[in-house]
């Protein structure tokens, strides 16, 4: 074992991406592969599980009292962090990136790369759409919006529909569960499950593959230590999409 | 290396296939990765502490690594008992559930959700960092003695978990003993604390946890030892075992079987690591090693 205590990061900056997502800039760089996550202690508050959206980012959704402390601090403060944890995405050569909400956070830097041909960005609302104007400087981005405010109006999955998904060789998603799930579904029709990545949250104590309390059913896989990035054809017939557990292990239906 | 002959064992009450258990509180929190870790080559599965109402546990950070061990401070979170469906598919596999109570009656409670349902039963009366639970009680001998005889006198096996952050444990292996314990596990984690020279914050939420891994094997040796002097039912050493010698040593001390816990951070596949190296057809029974460490 080698000592892992939390690295102090200050925040030199804070942006605000959309009404409800901000991205924090660290002084301090991570090397880490697209899709793995750190932990991130607000000191005197909770210790959560973030996924980096650059080697010194955090883009983050706010979404209870962990992030309702993060969004409260200011240029100078200071968060700790543990890793990167996890396994990222596979690399390839020609990826459909599919990106729900703040769930397009792991996939820009995997955009970066070069090897996200297309991508397709969802929201519940035009203003919620994630990264747009980064996205759209490396990959060709498809959008739709819940609303219709912005590109096509309805789900992102229903732009799969209008793609040759056979062209690409990986695709990579992150987003909402049910988002995720009715990708899955889809690519489970086509054959082609084994070749598509999805990154799953689950509520994680440790980050390091020993509390159990991220464990998925029926495989006892550890979200934070086997994934969080899984193949497509290891979350068939899984709770994926269906439940998953509270901080207590309490089953949640989605 | 001296080497163990391969079989089923019979401890406390709980037959296992060999003499590797998966420690309480790492990867025990649902029933699918217990049977992970059964799939694994654990002789034997020790779940997480359940106790009478579902905790969510303390707030993060919850757990570190350090250089020769993991310090953590979960707060005995447990979903109660939702966790008798959790495990009914492993109603046939050896499989202990850990169970943490305020007082005797609380124990008899949980302990009789699982009754006939599990193989046995390990009482928590040593986790370091959770108030009113744990080694709250577990300092006290006449309330593990209360706490053991509450759940023992439904006749199944029951082991209690000894806490090493006492001035003499055999004391309070002494108690459980009186208790009716079937056995007895030392040792739970050390407290301790770890302070972050950045932040200038202890390094985990509840400030104080408990230490596991390489660093307290010595501790949990001595324990052992002691208490296999003081105390005549069979011993359950845990604390900081990583490798066969470990194993074998820890026997000598005085332990009939062991439970393997931090050392999975490094190979969740550690039981059949350990148990090639451990196991050989003409190795020594256990008679031969249990103890043996001792004039």
């Amino acid at each position: 074992m080698s000592e892992n205590l939390a690295l102090p990061v200050s925040i030199l900056r804070v942006k605000k991406e959309t009404p409800l997502i901000r991205t924090f800039v660290f002084d301090r760089s991570f090397a880490f592969s697209p899709g793995q996550f750190v932990m991130v202690w607000i000191p005197g508050i909770d210790e959560i599980p973030m996924a980096l959206s650059s080697e010194n980012t955090n883009t983050v959704q706010n979404a209870g009292d962990a992030t309702d402390a993060m969004f409260a601090l200011d240029p100078g403060d200071k968060l700790g962090i543990r890793g990167p944890f996890g396994n990222g995405f596979t690399k390839g050569e020609k990826v459909l990136g599919i990106a729900g909400g703040v769930g397009a956070a792991p996939l820009l830097p995997l955009a970066l790369t070069d090897c996200v041909m297309t991508l397709l960005l969802g929201a519940r609302t035009e203003n919620e759409l994630l990264f747009v104007d980064q996205l759209d400087e490396c990959t060709d981005v498809l959008i739709a919006t819940d609303d219709g405010t912005l590109g096509m109006k309805g789900y992102v999955t229903m732009l799969m529909d209008d793609l040759n998904l056979g062209a690409y060789d990986r695709i990579a998603v992150c987003g909402p569960e049910v988002m995720m799930r009715a990708v899955l579904t889809k690519v489970e029709e086509k054959g082609i499950a084994h070749k598509t990545e999805f990154s799953l949250h689950r509520y994680m104590k440790c980050g390091i593959g020993v509390c159990g309390s991220c464990c998925i059913d029926p495989s006892g896989l550890r979200v934070c230590r086997d994934g969080p990035v899984f193949s497509g054809d290891m979350l068939l017939k899984s709770e994926f999409g269906h439940y998953m557990r509270d901080a207590s292990g309490r089953k949640k239906n989605l | 290396m001296v080497s163990l002959i391969p079989g089923p064992i019979t401890v406390g009450g709980v037959v296992l296939d060999n003499h590797l258990l998966l420690a309480a509180g790492i990867l025990g929190t649902t029933g699918s990765s217990l049977k992970r870790i059964l799939s694994f080559g654990a002789g034997g599965v020790v779940t997480k502490s359940i106790g009478p109402q579902p905790k969510d546990g303390h707030a993060g950070p919850c757990l570190v690594v350090l250089g020769d061990g993991l310090l953590n401070a979960m707060g005995l979170p447990n979903p109660s008992k939702e966790f008798v469906d959790e495990i009914a598919s492993l109603v046939k596999e050896p499989v202990i559930v850990s169970i943490f109570g305020g007082n005797p009656d609380e124990f008899a409670l949980v302990a009789s959700w699982f009754e006939g349902r599990v193989a046995g039963f390990e009482l928590n009366l040593s986790c370091p960092h959770a108030e009113g639970y744990g080694a709250a009680i577990g300092t006290d001998p006449d309330l593990v003695e209360a706490c053991t005889r509450a759940v023992s006198r439904m006749g199944m096996p029951t082991w209690v978990k000894l806490t090493p952050n006492v001035t003499d444990i055999t004391v309070i292996g002494k108690a459980a003993e009186r208790g009716g314990a079937s056995a007895i596990v030392a040792i739970n984690t050390v407290k301790a604390m770890r302070i972050s020279t950045g932040i200038q914050r202890p390094v985990l939420g509840n400030r104080y946890g408990g230490l596991s891994g390489s660093a307290v094997f010595p501790i949990a040796v001595r324990c052992v030892y002691e208490l296999y002097e003081a105390c005549t039912i069979p011993i359950i050493g845990c604390g900081g075992v990583a490798t066969a010698d470990n194993v074998i040593e820890m026997m000598m001390a005085g332990a009939s079987a062991v439970e393997i816990g931090s050392a999975l951070y490094n190979d969740v596949k550690i039981f059949e690591t350990i148990k090639a190296d451990l196991y050989r057809k003409d190795g020594l029974t256990p008679e031969q090693i249990i103890g043996s460490a001792h004039e």
